[in-house]
């Protein structure tokens, strides 16, 4: 008796459970193959987040045992929403090794595997655990004017942003040297003024959310208490997030190739504060970590440069202007510099203690305007066929030089090469500017700055605080520079007469038929 | 007691105690299980630590502050270690829902308490005294982590759903702030305080498995076999390292 019904049971079960643990089984087993393909690299075969490739990354993969994760529309501590894990999957997480897959997996690839990924973690199967969207709300209009903006600043001081993302919010607040993640990782805090690089996207929308529910495994919290406990508004907190999302550009810097230095009649500028830059284009260029040579650096701090340049037929002044959460050498950061060499597995045998590292940038040019398409090499030239770089230096040993680079091991000074440089630490942002005459004596080491050409030019960056020196560094590719000269008049002059010859002969052919069709 | 050197902290760390007290150990007849965490060694040097971006904190103090990894107490004792019945309770226990809740407060940019026990389901009630930003990020691994911010005085309530010890708790906005909340299903948990000794009491008759924790020297275990309302006594030594 007692065994059937154990039977009797034990069908029942089977029954009511047997469809969806198909469905569930056959997701997880073709999720596994998809996930073993794509993801284990460097999620790693246990979704431990220590795949073969996580050792150079930082941020790391996550590790999908704890199932904490940054980017949820749900309370701080509550798991992800399906949704939530999908929109990372399917759109990536911006500047981190995580791409998208929308294109590349399909969509029943993309759900198999997020329907794997959840199977790392005990709580997903733990019915207890709430999964509930926060009510967001929407956007109070009137964004960008000034009432909305002195709210929004107000509440970043007083909700202590600045603490960790600086009073400009470039993340150098006073706390930031000490930040680490759950695994005790070092982490920056967001550079609030590069938005497209924030994880979970650059709108006011998605910084709203972010406020809301903490970016989990982080040292950023969720500022919902003080919404839930009515400290303060949801109008409040979006005015914040409508003030945060003002201080990056309205749109995403585009790459252009070419750098524009207008001619001026005066001198150009020498100093780094001086006015007549807030009247120069600045161009932005992306910083990649430097990873084809040893030793490889595949977590540079800085993510690029914005450089202006102008002359006055004499003399090239040049701009260079990028964020630096730390003027280094700085004692308050050199832990975290350990922390981020610690992390960082070096492909140089050798282990590397951290060192008050200073500041550097190096401004790259050939030493002869090149024949065509041919240049040297964009990584310090060679040895055979050497670059003409200027370099400066951050700290106690400042200043600026002018050197021929033969490969990044080799750099030999120019002494008496003229260079002039000027720089400024303000609020997280190195700004340096370089003086050149266009021509010097020495023809064949140095380069002679030709006015209306294509002038090839590279750009290198270090963060000493972030352990960078020598090869580790970031690197950009070779753009260009054109010393545009000044455009006479007549150029401006003949198109506008020709215009108003054109639009005069139009009026009075117009007025002619006007009256004619009125007459007849 | 430890020169703490502070008064405000002090007074709301032992206004926590009284807080938490009323919680965790509803007195009860049973077997009780005593003892005292001795310390053998040079104790560490704590290093100090820098207040001077936060004046609040800083000038809650009148001698320098320094970590709290491992207070040696005069005695030569050791404080903030965690006792609790590690197992051997009946089957059949069941604990009494905790009425009160359980305060952290952040005083003096410092957790009072620094250590401490915790129901589960019961309120932990996290308190900012300190008026200035502290975030508060409880990083639990069988329990979910949180991580909540309170820029200015403000009590929010959480509550932990499964045994765990030890939760990690920190600020990030001061480096230095750590705490540790121990999660338990039971009542029979102590913390060593400023003399050294803990007490677990009104146990029901059997054989424990006490653990003592500690941050930095780990924990050990003893073994330890009451009847009817006997105090029986467990020790434990931690030593430098």
């Amino acid at each position: 008796m007692r065994a059937a019904g154990a039977v009797v049971l034990a069908l029942i079960g089977l029954l009511s459970v047997h469809p969806a643990s198909r469905l569930f089984a056959q997701d997880t087993t073709a999720g596994r193959k998809v996930y073993v393909k794509w993801c284990a690299g460097c999620h790693g075969d246990t979704g431990a987040g220590d795949g073969p490739a996580a050792h150079a990354m930082l941020p790391r993969p996550r590790d999908f045992t704890g199932a904490v994760f940054k980017i949820r529309s749900t309370a701080s501590g509550q798991l992800p929403t399906d949704a939530d894990l999908a929109r990372a999957i399917d759109g990536g997480l911006p500047s981190t090794a995580m791409p998208e897959w929308k294109t590349r997996l399909t969509d029943r690839e993309r759900r198999d595997a997020m329907a794997y990924i959840k199977t790392f973690s005990a709580f997903f199967a733990d019915t207890s655990q709430r999964r509930t969207p926060l009510q967001f709300g929407t956007e109070p209009g009137g964004a960008n004017t000034p009432d909305a903006l002195r709210i929004g600043g107000l509440f970043y001081d007083s909700l202590a942003c600045r603490k960790c993302h600086g009073d400009r919010g470039r993340g150098n607040g006073p706390s930031a040297p000490t930040l680490h993640d759950d695994a005790g990782l070092p982490i920056f805090a967001a550079d609030l003024t590069q938005n497209w690089r924030f994880r979970g996207g650059g709108t006011t929308e998605d910084i709203f959310h972010r406020l809301r529910t903490g970016v989990d495994g982080t040292p950023m919290p969720s500022f919902s208490d003080l919404i839930d406990q009515k400290i303060l508004t949801e109008q409040e907190l979006w005015r914040l997030a409508q003030y945060v999302r003002g201080l990056s550009p309205a749109r995403t810097p585009e790459v252009r190739d070419v750098i524009h230095a207008p001619q001026l009649a005066g001198p150009p500028p020498r100093t780094p504060d001086d006015s007549a830059w807030n009247r120069i284009e600045p161009y932005w260029f992306p910083l990649v970590g430097q990873v084809i040579r040893k030793p490889r650096w595949f977590t540079p701090a800085v993510s690029g440069v914005w450089v202006q340049a102008v002359h006055d037929g004499k003399t090239l002044a040049l701009r260079v202007s990028w964020d630096d959460r730390s003027q280094s050498p700085d004692s308050a950061w050199l832990e975290f510099t350990g922390k981020v060499l610690d992390a960082v597995v070096s492909d140089d045998s050798t282990p590397l203690a951290p060192a008050p590292w200073p500041d550097q940038l190096a401004v790259q040019f050939p030493v002869t305007m090149p024949h065509g398409m041919e240049r040297p090499y964009f990584l310090m030239g060679s040895a055979t066929q050497p670059v003409y770089q200027w370099r400066w230096t951050s700290g106690s040993g400042a200043g600026a030089a002018a050197g021929l680079a033969r490969g990044v091991e080799r750099f030999d000074l120019l002494p008496a090469a003229p260079l002039e440089a000027r720089a400024m630490y303000d609020q997280g942002a190195w700004h340096v500017v370089f003086n050149r005459s266009l021509a010097t004596a020495d023809t064949s080491n140095q380069f002679q700055f030709p006015t209306g050409n294509a002038i090839p030019v590279a750009f290198f960056v270090w963060d000493g605080s972030n352990g960078e020196s020598g090869a580790r560094m970031a690197v950009s590719t070779w753009y260009y520079l054109s010393l545009d000269t000044t455009t006479p008049p007549r150029v401006f002059v003949f198109p506008v007469l020709a215009m108003v010859v054109t639009l005069g002969l139009g009026w009075s052919v117009v007025r002619r038929a006007q009256r004619r069709a009125a007459t007849g | 007691m430890r020169k703490l050197g502070m008064v405000g902290a002090l007074a709301g760390g032992l206004f926590a105690l009284g807080f938490a007290g009323r919680g965790e150990h509803a007195a009860q007849a049973g077997a009780t299980i005593t003892g005292t965490i001795k310390f053998t060694g040079t104790a560490p040097v704590m290093a100090k630590i820098d207040m001077s971006d936060e004046p609040v904190c800083k000038g809650k103090y009148t001698a320098p502050p320094t970590k709290e990894d491992v207070v040696v107490n005069p005695n030569g004792t050791l404080a903030n270690v965690f006792v609790y019945v590690k197992s051997g309770l009946p089957a059949t226990y069941k604990a009494a829902a905790a009425a009160a809740p359980v305060l952290l407060d952040q005083n003096a940019c410092r957790y009072h308490p620094h250590v401490f026990g915790i129901l589960v389901g019961q309120t932990m009630s996290i308190k900012n005294s300190d008026g200035i930003a502290h975030n508060i990020k409880a990083k639990g691994v069988k329990n979910r982590p949180f991580n909540i911010s309170q820029p200015m005085a403000m009590t929010s309530p959480r509550t932990f759903t499964t045994p765990e010890v030890m939760v990690p708790l920190e600020c990030n906005v001061h480096g230095w702030m750590k705490g540790w909340v121990g999660v338990l299903p039971h009542p029979f948990f102590a913390v060593s305080g400023a003399d050294g000794s803990f007490k677990i009491s009104g146990l029901p008759p059997g054989t424990y498995t006490i653990e003592a924790w500690h941050e930095k020297y780990g924990t050990q275990t003893a073994t330890v076999t009451v009847a009817g309302t006997e105090t029986k006594t467990a020790a434990f030594t931690f030593a430098a390292h």
